[in-house]
């Protein structure tokens, strides 16, 4: 076990996480030194832990998702918590019962934390602004999934020793719908990386520079001496269709292949959220290769939402 | 009935009149003197101005009555300083046929507060297919045609909407929106939707459709009104094409030239409306339109929802704020204290002008004119915190405001007293 003072000074004073454009550098780092406690012990005796011992976490999906959502359950577990697992399909929310019902009757059961995915930007703040308890945003339309960019940047600080300062990040793909790729450009920005958002120009509005990042539309120009690649998934939904010319031409154009993987700084790392298309935004070959941290990104998950979690119920606890 | 305001400053627009003098009111008309029985009413250090004539509101009478009614539209209206207001046809059913016009006509007769003129769908159903009966919508009255939030998409439909209003002295006033930039728009298209991840509205598909209704107007020799513009081209193409002499109008709303889109930081649906809040380039932009005449008129487009529908995801809450009430204190705000134009050209844009386009007898002070006045103070700063209207989806709502509307008055007759 960790010492008391040790966790006691790992604290913050936020119930809920919403984004993670207003996160402090100083949060940051107590999440990412958390969750290295916390990844130590999933690797070790495995034992539970007990900080939300006793505590009912609500899994409140009103979109699909695997990865996120069996993570979060799985940070619950390891710390505790009892899990209840909502999706929409078998939810109110088919009834048409709105989003504030919905949320006010899970607080009503005596709930103690909601984790939610919901299709509109801005739901997560919605439902935060009207509960007492935790919110944390697994996913709230295009605006934000900030627990996907720390579990990415957790991954990234140990391939970086922890210096941010200076590395060429890209990001590649359909920026303009990804809440993965805006929760990602505050939260490496906060860690001073320099960020390159690259793709079709359909997918990667000039408007994002003024994010202060640097937005390419050729892809060896974006790859080039990056220190790291991430991959954002092309969609294929049908409100997509008219932003590119075919999937065939998305792959040959801007798609990651061996060739273009080589113009990467050497020892720089391919990183997905998933699911992946193969042979779309990404090779094959290269998904499965030592460049790949594609699997370390979903184990540090678990270990980095437990941080979070913790950290919400314990300022949600004091806040009391 | 008689009545005697004194000592009031004196602003009509249509006689280029700003002084401080007395006006006489006899069986609801103005008139030039009054008898010793008339009742005196001392205005000295406020202002005396024609009621306003509000070309874009919505009183959801039929079909959405529990959002707002013509009885509380109008008394929100009166609360505003409007003596007339247009009524528009979006309602349930769509005001696209002689008994619909009829019926709503009837409950005006029987509720509203103030005088309300009715517009009538260009298409039937509000649905851009098939061209409403103007002839005979004319004949009971309506003022102007218009489908409202659904703009007609097929540039043949409106070219014959134009060229068939035209024959009954009919004109159109259109919502300029291309639908398929639109489809999924949440907001305005520029940095605060990229940061919220909402579906952008670009400015674009306003321009098109400005620029489409000029070139048609034109082409028809047809008037265009267009209605709450909003972006900064748009003020362009419109200020281009008075030039060359096309029969073009426009309007403003209160909240374009007040606010901008980065009043939607906190994902507040108060400030979701169609057409967004834009940059604060484009706001200033509709101001100098307002500045050099390019836009003549201030319309609120009072769109009343209710709290149930409002308080929801940012892309779940529909289109709209309320406006009636608070117009002409957020205008005096953003327009004549910020030094941008004088009282009297407020004036003109929130009364003269809108009464000349629509051809009312409105928006002026002339001897024998219907006796639809407004008396406010400049100076007075309130705290807007009721509202007439049965709806309460205003960003306004809780804020302090300069510009207080004391009296109005229809026909003569007191319709609301602060």
């Amino acid at each position: 076990m960790v010492s008391e003072d040790l966790m006691e000074r790992l604290s913050w004073s936020r119930k809920d996480l919403i984004s993670t454009e207003d996160l402090a550098r100083a949060e940051i780092d107590k999440i990412f030194t958390l969750a290295d406690i916390f990844g130590a012990s999933l690797k070790g005796d495995k034992a539970k832990l007990p900080y939300l011992k006793g505590k009912v976490v609500v899994s409140l999906f009103f979109e699909p998702s695997t990865r996120t959502r069996t993570a979060f359950e799985m940070a619950a577990h390891k710390l505790g918590a009892d899990v209840i697992s909502v999706a929409s399909n078998i939810s109110s929310s088919v009834k048409g019962e709105s989003l504030k019902d919905t949320a006010r009757n899970i607080e009503a059961l005596m709930a103690d934390m909601i984790i939610v995915r919901h299709s509109s930007s801005g739901a997560a703040k919605y439902l935060a602004d009207r509960v007492g308890i935790p919110v944390i945003n697994a996913g709230d339309g295009a605006h934000a999934h900030p627990t996907q960019a720390l579990l990415d940047a957790f991954t990234m600080r140990a391939k970086f020793g922890g210096d941010f300062a200076g590395k060429k990040i890209t990001i590649l793909g359909d920026i303009l719908f990804s809440r993965v790729a805006r929760s990602n450009i505050y939260l490496l920005k906060t860690l001073g990386a320099e960020i390159t958002l690259a793709g079709p120009s359909t997918l990667v509005p000039g408007e994002f520079e003024k994010l202060g990042v640097r937005v390419c539309h050729n892809l060896e120009d974006a790859v080039s001496g990056a220190d790291v690649v991430m991959l954002l998934r092309i969609q294929h939904e049908r409100q997509r269709s008219t932003y590119f010319p075919s999937i065939s031409e998305y792959a040959k154009i801007f798609g990651l292949n061996k060739r273009t993987a080589s113009l990467l700084k050497p020892g720089a790392f391919i990183m997905h959220p998933g699911p992946i298309n193969r042979g779309v935004e990404l090779d094959s070959f290269l998904a499965d290769s030592g460049r790949s941290v594609i699997l370390s990104q979903v184990t540090n998950g678990v270990a980095v939402r437990m941080a979070v979690m913790k950290l919400c119920m314990d300022a949600a606890e004091k806040g009391k | 009935m008689e009545l005697i305001v004194k000592n009031a400053r004196v602003i009509d627009p249509s006689q280029n009149l700003d002084e401080v003098r007395d006006i006489c009111v006899r069986d609801g008309r103005f008139a030039p003197s009054v008898s010793g029985k008339a009742e005196v009413l001392d205005a000295s250090g406020k202002v005396l101005a024609p009621g306003f004539v509000d070309m874009h509101v919505h009183l959801r009478e039929p079909g959405q009555t529990s959002k707002e009614t013509i009885a509380s539209g109008t008394a929100a209206a009166a609360a505003g300083g409007y003596t007339s207001i247009v009524a528009m046809p979006n309602t349930s059913p769509a005001a696209d046929s002689p008994s619909t016009i009829r019926l709503i006509n009837d409950i005006i007769s029987e509720s509203a507060k103030v005088r309300v003129y009715q517009s009538a769908c260009i298409t039937e159903g509000r649905k851009g297919e098939k061209l409403a009966p103007y002839g005979s919508l004319k004949n009971l009255g309506i003022v102007a045609l218009t489908d409202d939030g659904s703009c007609v998409q097929s540039a043949e439909i409106m070219r014959n909407a134009m060229v068939y209003a035209k024959t009954f002295g009919l004109f159109i006033m259109d919502h300029c929106q291309e639908a398929t930039l639109t489809a999924t728009s949440q907001m305005n298209e520029g940095l605060m939707s990229a940061k919220l991840g909402l579906a952008g509205w670009p400015a674009a598909a306003e321009d098109m459709i400005v620029a489409r209704d000029i070139i048609l107007a034109h082409y028809a020799g047809a008037h265009i009104h267009l209605q709450h513009i909003s972006s900064a081209l748009s003020v362009d193409i419109i200020r281009d094409a008075k030039r060359r002499g096309t029969s073009v109008s426009a309007e403003a709303t209160p909240h374009h030239i007040s606010l901008s889109d980065e009043c939607l930081a906190d994902y507040d649906t108060n400030f979701k409306m169609c057409p967004p809040l834009r940059s604060k380039s484009d706001m200033d932009a509709i101001i100098a339109g307002i500045q050099d005449g390019t836009i003549e008129v201030i319309a609120t487009d009072h769109a009343p929802h209710s709290i149930d529908e409002k308080d929801n995801a940012f892309d779940g809450a529909p289109f709209g704020i309320t406006g009636l009430e608070t117009a002409f204190p957020v205008c005096y705000q953003a327009l004549v204290m910020n030094g941008k134009i004088s009282l009297p050209k407020l004036v003109s844009l929130m009364s003269t002008r809108p009464a000349e386009l629509l051809k009312i007898e409105a928006g002026t002070l002339k001897l024998g004119a219907p006796a639809d006045f407004v008396i406010f103070d400049e100076n007075a700063e309130y705290l807007f915190d009721k509202t007439f209207s049965l709806s309460s989806n205003s960003p306004w709502l809780g804020k302090r405001l300069r510009g207080r509307i004391l009296k109005t008055y229809v026909g003569g007759s007191e319709v609301f007293s602060a």
